[in-house]
């Protein structure tokens, strides 16, 4: 299972890393989203400062949309999803591979976007291990539960439309717990922090695991 | 795979068990209108206002145990053992009229807190629990309604349905531990000394939701079942309706004896584009 996985992660990523879609498209964009919640709320430095963790997830779950939807999309092309179902990996394998590399691409977009707060919302970054914290399990929480519902939408024709629709209620408790342990770590609430990290890891593991139930059924129906 | 299709002798959804159920529903309605309205006493604090806990709790309830059914009938569809057409028929018919329910609920909510609170919304714990089940079974219907072969499509929305029965423990603890932050539970202490009547007036107020969601199940579940009679058996039908046609010298070869052998009929129209059998069978059935 982690040697499938292992292989389907380097696939996905050497992909990303030729096509450069992500390089090219998603970080752009992610940039931009930030940007534009600089011209939707009053530039003023200190409301964005405030702002900034709820800011810095929202752009981080639309980025997580793309991801996903990608990550799909490359299976759907040439029938890559028929030779993937037909190459005897393990379903498990190909699940985590596929979240792996998904959570790999959001890793290095959050890296880009936290560097965006700090240029844009002049954001004074403290308390880096409930920082860091936070953002590994909530971006394994985010990327197994995308992963999940990319692969529950595949093969739709309406997929581009219904994936946020099914994924974006699924991770508000993400946006809520990521955006209160930030909050908590740069200082702004004097809530606890690690109690909000648990509740993702709680998320993280629960759709891990469901994912390596579930994938295999739903691969073969994608 | 075990495929329990059995067709209904005749095309309407409705029987003695649902007339039963609807006229019951009825009688309870009318009661709970007389008493919630004419006999139980507005409240001290609240006025008349306090009449929306005959409507409100109940349709909250009943939204739950509606989203409730719809996991375990998912979960039993999901189930080997325990596959049958009725279970995903049964989630998907509850799935929508929870979702109604749960509109319901909200919207008899925010028309209680204006007065009461001076806001049409507030961002409570279990508002916003509530309103993110609802936005989370809208997306449940439309998934649903991707069409594609009917038991990928089954399946599809079984594991959804599943899934379901996993975030909502995980929404409810993030939106408990959000606004506990930073205010209390509103709806806990806002709940007045309920008098005799009112509490009979209100436990009638279930019983007459509960017979409401069963009798809109019970026509939900046969509609899909129809549905689902026209999406294996339609083709057959508008195929044998122009033949027919074709050919009017021929004896009536009528659309009764149409081969109507369900499975068969079902793996057609399953490898077969889904969309394009029933745009093709419903024209068939329209002219």
């Amino acid at each position: 299972m982690w040697r499938d996985a292992a292989l389907i992660a380097g696939k996905d990523l050497r992909i990303e890393a030729r096509s450069r879609v992500a390089t090219n498209q998603v970080a752009p964009f992610a940039i931009i989203v930030l940007v534009l919640f600089g011209f939707a709320l009053e530039p003023d430095r200190s409301f964005l400062q405030t702002a900034a963790p709820g800011l810095f997830w929202v752009a981080v779950l639309f980025c997580s949309l793309l991801a996903v939807q990608r990550s799909f999309a490359v299976e759907a092309a040439d029938a890559a999803g028929d030779g993937l179902r037909m190459s005897g990996l393990d379903p498990a394998g190909i699940f985590l591979g596929k979240a792996a590399a998904v959570a790999l691409e959001l890793a290095a977009l959050e890296a880009l976007l936290t560097i965006g707060i700090v240029v844009f919302y002049s954001t004074a970054l403290t308390g880096a291990a409930l920082l860091l914290a936070t953002a590994a399990v909530a971006t394994i929480g985010l990327a197994a539960c995308g992963t999940l519902y990319g692969v529950l939408a595949a093969g739709l024709r309406v997929r581009e439309t219904l994936l946020p629709l099914l994924i974006l209620p699924v991770v508000a408790p993400v946006l809520i717990g990521a955006t209160r342990a930030w909050e908590v770590a740069l200082g702004q609430s004097l809530d606890d922090g690690w109690k909000w990290v648990t509740l993702l890891a709680v998320f993280a593991v629960v759709y891990v695991t469901l994912g390596v139930l579930a994938f295999g059924t739903l691969l073969e129906e994608a | 795979m075990t495929r329990t299709e059995r067709s209904p002798a005749k095309t309407g959804t409705g029987n003695r068990t649902t007339r039963l159920l609807g006229a019951g529903a009825l009688v309870a309605s009318a009661g709970v209108l007389y008493f919630g309205l004419v006999t139980t006493p507005a409240d001290e604090v609240q006025g008349d206002l306090v009449r929306l806990i005959y409507i409100h709790p109940a349709v909250s309830t009943m939204a739950f145990v509606a989203f409730g059914v719809t996991a375990l009938a998912s979960l039993l569809y999901l189930y080997p053992r325990t596959r049958s057409w009725r279970w995903d028929r049964l989630a998907g018919a509850s799935g929508e009229v929870g979702v109604v329910f749960c509109a319901l609920s909200l919207a008899t909510g925010s028309i209680w807190g204006r007065p009461a609170w001076g806001v049409w919304w507030t961002w409570d714990a279990r508002l916003t629990l509530t309103a993110l089940l609802c936005a989370l079974f809208v997306g449940y219907l439309a998934l649903r309604r991707t069409g594609g072969g009917a038991e990928s499509r089954a399946i599809r929305s079984a594991v959804a349905g599943v899934l379901f029965a996993v975030v909502v423990p995980i929404d409810h603890f993030a939106t408990e531990w959000w606004r506990t932050l930073h205010q209390g539970d509103t709806l806990a202490t806002l709940h007045p000394k309920i008098h005799g009547s009112q509490l009979w007036t209100m436990l009638l107020s279930f019983i007459a939701f509960g017979l409401i969601y069963a009798w809109l199940m019970f026509h939900r579940t046969r509609l899909e079942q129809l549905e689902s009679r026209l999406e294996n058996e339609g083709l057959a039908y508008a195929l044998a309706a122009r033949r027919a046609e074709g050919a009017p010298s021929e004896p009536e070869s009528g659309p009764e004896t149409a081969p109507v052998s369900g499975p068969e009929a079902a793996a057609v129209s399953g490898s077969a584009s889904g969309e394009s059998t029933e745009a093709a069978a419903s024209a068939g059935l329209q002219s």
